[in-house]
């Protein structure tokens, strides 16, 4: 088992000039974003990595070059394996080609990405939000989105409170 | 002194069209399924056999809008599901309730943040908050019995 998993990282080094760690027996390779679909293809053909089990991103703001990285995190059933890629992209060239064609469970794990932090995906067959309402503005895990919690009432400010909050009528 | 005693003869009830009509509104109230998070646990084992509520005249819940009356917003609404809420609270007919169900409909809850809706009387005009997290069954039943109360103090001008 070890030595496919260090198959798989070597030919992802060699091919794509991948950087590699590892942490606690957990492989984590550095990717650019223009190899990511050669490199997914590449792991479930040759080295039966047949799930991705999950994917989504990270957004490293105040720091713009690179403001995300995406996460693929892919899971091999047939040699019990993980695999992490991370491929960090920029906060104004906000679009991957998307991996739906090679792992379609990335349907919903790229529209949750779009909706939770912008990133848009390239060839996506049903690109729209997932979480938030479909005509939402903004992307709420952003770190510079606004918490967006209301002020709590208390029984000092329950009448002003009151007057303000929208009432439902009938 | 039964009913019986006041029967007379002829077999005849004589009482004030609210308190006829209020009554029947109270002993049949069907709720609609609105369980939306973990307060529809409470709801579905205050339905089950322990804490019955089909004593009270809950016999059933209808998922349809259409044939329930009273609707038990049990549980977390958030931004995408409020018009949902809406539309569904719109297709019931008259006359009609709603009982808030727990802390995040009543208030929100524990979260005070840009997805869940603070307190779904911002959707749909509430008559019964119960508090809670979740409410004990015992606490829903006594919201259902106080709603019982305030409908059998509805007057005829009041009726739409």
């Amino acid at each position: 088992m070890d030595e496919h998993i260090s198959a798989a990282v070597a030919a992802l080094t060699d091919r794509f000039g991948a950087q590699a760690s590892e942490f606690r027996g957990q492989f984590s390779l550095l990717l650019a974003p223009e190899h990511i679909v050669t490199a997914c293809q590449a792991l479930l053909d040759e080295f039966a990595f047949d799930s991705l089990a999950g994917q989504t991103a990270v957004d490293y703001w105040p720091e713009e070059q690179p403001r995300f990285h995406l996460i693929y995190l892919l899971y091999s059933f047939q040699h019990y394996q993980r695999l992490t890629l991370r491929v960090p992209i920029n906060g104004n060239a906000l679009s991957l080609p998307t991996i739906e064609n090679v792992y379609p469970s990335a349907n919903w794990y790229e529209r949750e990405i779009l909706d939770m932090f912008g990133v848009r995906f390239e060839g996506h067959s049903d690109l729209r939000r997932i979480l938030m309402p479909y005509d939402w503005v903004g992307h709420p895990l952003r770190k510079d989105y606004p918490l967006g919690y209301e002020e709590v009432q208390f029984s000092f400010n329950y009448d002003e409170i009151d007057a303000r909050k929208p009432y439902a009528r009938e | 002194m039964g009913v019986e005693q006041k029967l007379g003869n002829m077999g005849v009830v004589t009482l004030k069209l609210e308190q006829a009509v209020n009554w029947a509104r109270t002993n049949a109230m069907w709720p609609m399924l609105f369980g939306l998070a973990c307060c529809a646990i409470e709801m579905m084992s205050a339905q089950a056999s322990t804490y019955d509520m089909s004593r009270f005249g809950m016999e059933l819940m209808r998922a349809s809008p259409r044939q329930s009356d009273l609707m038990i917003v049990a549980g977390r609404v958030s931004r995408k599901m409020a018009p949902v809420l809406r539309r569904l609270y719109d297709q019931m007919p008259d006359p009609k309730w709603v009982i808030s169900m727990g802390d995040c409909a009543s208030c929100g809850g524990v979260f005070n943040n840009y997805a869940i809706v603070p307190g779904v009387d911002e959707v749909v005009p509430v008559d019964v908050y119960v508090a809670g997290c979740p409410p004990r069954p015992e606490a829903l039943i006594h919201g259902i019995l106080t709603l019982q109360e305030k409908v059998r103090g509805e007057k005829v001008k009041d009726w739409a």
